[in-house]
């Protein structure tokens, strides 16, 4: 009888023992408490939603929205759907972080360069650029802008650029391309360009690869997506014309209107993550190996193409990954423009919500499309930085 | 793991910030929370000239935080003991629904889906207001029929932005939305023109104006565009608190009818000597058991009434002629005067 309680006891032990065993036990412990609490936590506000007489559910989102949207990127009026202005929200949330996300990689890698020039004056300049804007914070940059571009002329005494284009505090108002149908058939080329140019490029990387040959790469893709479907324009006897905006009693009628939101949220965004951006880019180039820069000088590379073509591809391994942070940050810092009143994805939602009621909705929208359009923004970078990692192997 | 973890994180935010908010919603016996606090929390606007704001020494003022006083009063027996609340047009109701407040008197609109889909009750209507224009005189527009094509800027989360849409829809006129997050952004905005017209309730361009440096540089269009009756709100699902919310606004408004004062009221509220009106006698506990009807003790109503006054006294003192908003009484008169205000009697 004792011989086998004791081998029990040392199974027992031994399964305790055994990091693997064990290690399956915690980690089957943790997901069952973590599925009770959420569990816990979606009964208990289904039950207390009952309680309140609250409805539930998404099918608020086919109902008539009933209010309009001054920026709208595709088409929507008051009889939309709450749908319908998420969808308007969610693109000018996209539009913002998309600009956003250029104007600031290029301000970044500018000043970037500049904080590591030779020349005193461009250093400082780039410094002071950098700790101005990124020391305070984002949201005092947002209102400072738009308080800004208030005290631009008022309507009826707008700047007018060869009266077609006028600047006021009302935004930008430009003159609209009105595109024929016969547009249609440069649009085509554009395409077949863009893809014929992809093509070249390829054939002319392996060309280069094999026999040493280069190939007018840039001005050959110039050529092809604008050269030719320019040249046909000119046949079709251009088939595009411009909307000139008219003054009107209030407003311009006509064209388009870029608005002051817009611009404000835009600046800022762009300024306050360029300096982030900057710093990074800064980082990335200083951890190039000197070696690197010493041996492109010695074979007489001239200093536009040793950045270009020794510093910037080693450099960008550094810099991809916090890059791809500060994207994501953008994308979600363009959230605060609510408080001007900018019509992205977080204002229109609240009005949703006001309207609806329908908070707990309302608000797994936001975190979903905030979730999605970050792991979209990560699964693009993570891309682009497998390729650029794979070439330092090579 | 590392799969779970991203959506598992949100799942975590999202259940520490927003439920918790929405737990408290029980059907306890409102009254009952409120004594034990001894303290009546009431939502108020964030600032609203005439409605809701702070005066010099930093204490609220106004006519909907005068309501939140007769109702402590009334229940609690003083009228200081309120936490006010101040809310902007979203986030009134997830508070009144998640339980932070026992009442909302924040100039909001008494509509359908409010008052039958979020869950809410309306005890009354303590003004009768409607959405209009203001714009600069330099326009020189007398109707909001002419403003084809014109900036508009709008507080949003209101039923003003719903009207708004409505109202140039049918018209067949276009307009420019400029979406504002607060009355003050909203006013500053429209000071630099950034918008033609400012849009919202007729009293709140009152008191918007009031506040302009040259308000006779600023008309307000003759249109008003819709119904705005605004009125205090309660939660679903504790009659007697809605009772006793709407019985006090109701005693207000029967106050001035019956010609009780402040002044007066601890005169007429004697068992002997006092009024010798029954209704007044009713109302004020000296007859009768109105007050052990709604829970609460026989000098509910005088104590309401000695702290705030009359409906009549606290709009003169805050929105009326002598005021910086210069209001008509309007709609908002008694119906023996030419208004609409209305008391069920004491009965």
């Amino acid at each position: 009888m004792a011989a086998p309680s004791r081998t029990r006891i040392q199974q027992i032990s031994d399964l305790w023992t055994d990091e693997r065993l064990r290690g399956i036990a915690f980690q089957l412990l943790v997901i069952t408490s973590l599925a009770l609490f959420f569990t816990f936590i979606i009964w208990n506000t289904a039950t207390n939603l009952k309680h309140a007489g609250l409805a539930s559910g998404y099918g608020f989102l086919q109902d008539a929205a009933s209010f309009d949207i001054n920026q709208r990127l595709i088409d929507y009026d008051s009889t939309s759907s709450y749908g319908r202005a998420f969808l308007v929200g969610g693109l000018n949330t996209v539009l913002v972080a998309v600009l956003g996300i250029a104007a600031a990689t290029a301000i970044g890698f500018l000043v970037g360069l500049m904080r590591l020039s030779s020349n005193f004056l461009v250093g400082r300049i780039a410094s002071l650029y950098v700790e101005l804007t990124r020391n305070i914070p984002l949201l005092l940059q947002i209102i400072f802008w738009w308080v800004i571009i208030l005290t631009m002329p008022r309507v009826r005494d707008s700047i007018s650029v060869g009266d077609v284009l006028f600047l006021n505090n009302r935004g930008i108002r430009m003159p609209q391309p009105i595109l024929e149908d016969t547009f249609q058939f440069v649009l085509a080329l554009i395409v077949a360009g863009s893809i014929g140019t992809f093509f070249l490029a390829r054939w002319a990387r392996k060309r280069h690869e094999l026999t040493g040959q280069t190939f007018p790469v840039g001005w050959s893709a110039i050529g092809l997506i604008f050269g030719l479907p320019g040249l046909s324009m000119l046949f079709l006897g251009l088939p595009i014309s411009l909307e000139i905006p008219l003054q009107g009693k209030f407003n311009f009628a006509g064209g388009f209107n870029v608005t002051p939101e817009l611009i404000a949220l835009w600046l800022a965004l762009s300024l306050y993550t360029g300096a982030f951006i900057s710093e990074v880019v800064r980082s990335g180039i200083l951890a190039v190996d000197k070696g690197q820069i010493e041996a492109a000088r010695a074979v007489g590379l001239p200093p536009g193409l040793r950045t270009r073509k020794i510093i910037l591809p080693q450099a960008l391994r550094v810099i991809i990954p916090p890059l791809t942070n500060q994207y994501l940050n953008l994308t979600k810092n363009s959230s605060l423009a609510v408080v001007i009143g900018y019509q992205d994805i977080v204002s229109i939602g609240e009005t949703v919500l006001n309207q609806s009621g329908q908070a707990l909705e309302v608000i797994s929208i936001y975190m979903a499309f905030y979730l999605t359009l970050s792991l979209l923004t990560s699964v693009l970078m993570n891309w682009y930085n497998q390729r650029t990692a794979l070439v330092r192997e090579r | 793991m590392i799969a779970l973890t991203r959506p598992g994180l949100s799942c975590a935010v999202f259940a520490a910030f927003v439920l918790p908010a929405m737990v408290g919603t029980a059907q306890a016996a409102t009254l009952d929370d409120i004594r034990a606090a001894d303290e009546l929390k009431c939502g108020i606007n964030t600032g609203l000239a005439g409605f809701a704001n702070t005066d010099d020494a930093g204490n609220w003022v106004g006519f909907d935080v005068d309501y939140c006083k007769a109702l402590a009063a009334a229940v609690l027996g003083d009228s200081g003991k309120v936490q006010y609340v101040s809310l902007t047009g979203k986030n009134r109701f997830p508070a009144l629904q998640a339980g932070e407040i026992e009442v909302l008197a924040r100039n909001t609109t008494w509509t359908l889906s409010r008052d039958v889909d979020l869950g809410l009750t309306f005890v009354g209507v303590n003004y009768y207001d409607g959405q209009g224009f203001i714009g600069p005189k330099s326009l020189g527009i007398s109707s909001a029929g002419e403003l084809d094509g014109a900036s508009v800027c709008i507080q949003t989360g209101t039923t003003t932005e719903l009207n708004l849409a409505d109202f140039f829809r049918t018209n067949n006129i276009t307009y420019e939305p400029v979406p504002i997050e607060t009355n003050s952004e909203a006013r500053a905005a429209y000071e630099a023109e950034r918008c033609d017209v400012y849009t919202s309730d007729a009293s709140g361009l009152a008191a918007t104006r009031a506040t302009f440096d040259n308000p006779n540089d600023h008309v307000i269009l003759p249109e008003i565009i819709s119904k705005e009756p605004l009125g205090p709100l309660v939660r679903h699902g504790d009659d007697q608190w809605a009772d006793i919310a709407r019985w006090v606004l109701n005693a207000l408004i029967s106050a001035e009818e019956l010609g009780v004062t402040q002044a007066n009221v601890e005169a007429l509220a004697q068992t002997d000597g006092g009024s010798d009106n029954p209704e007044i006698q009713r109302m004020l506990g000296s007859a009768g058991s109105m007050g052990k009807m709604l829970g609460l003790d026989a000098d509910w109503a005088a104590r309401a009434i000695k702290a705030v006054g009359n409906y009549g006294e606290i709009f003169a003192r805050h929105l009326g002629p002598d005021t910086r908003l210069g209001l008509e009484r309007g709609l908002n008169a008694l119906y023996t005067d030419g208004g609409i205000l209305y008391s069920p009697p004491f009965r």
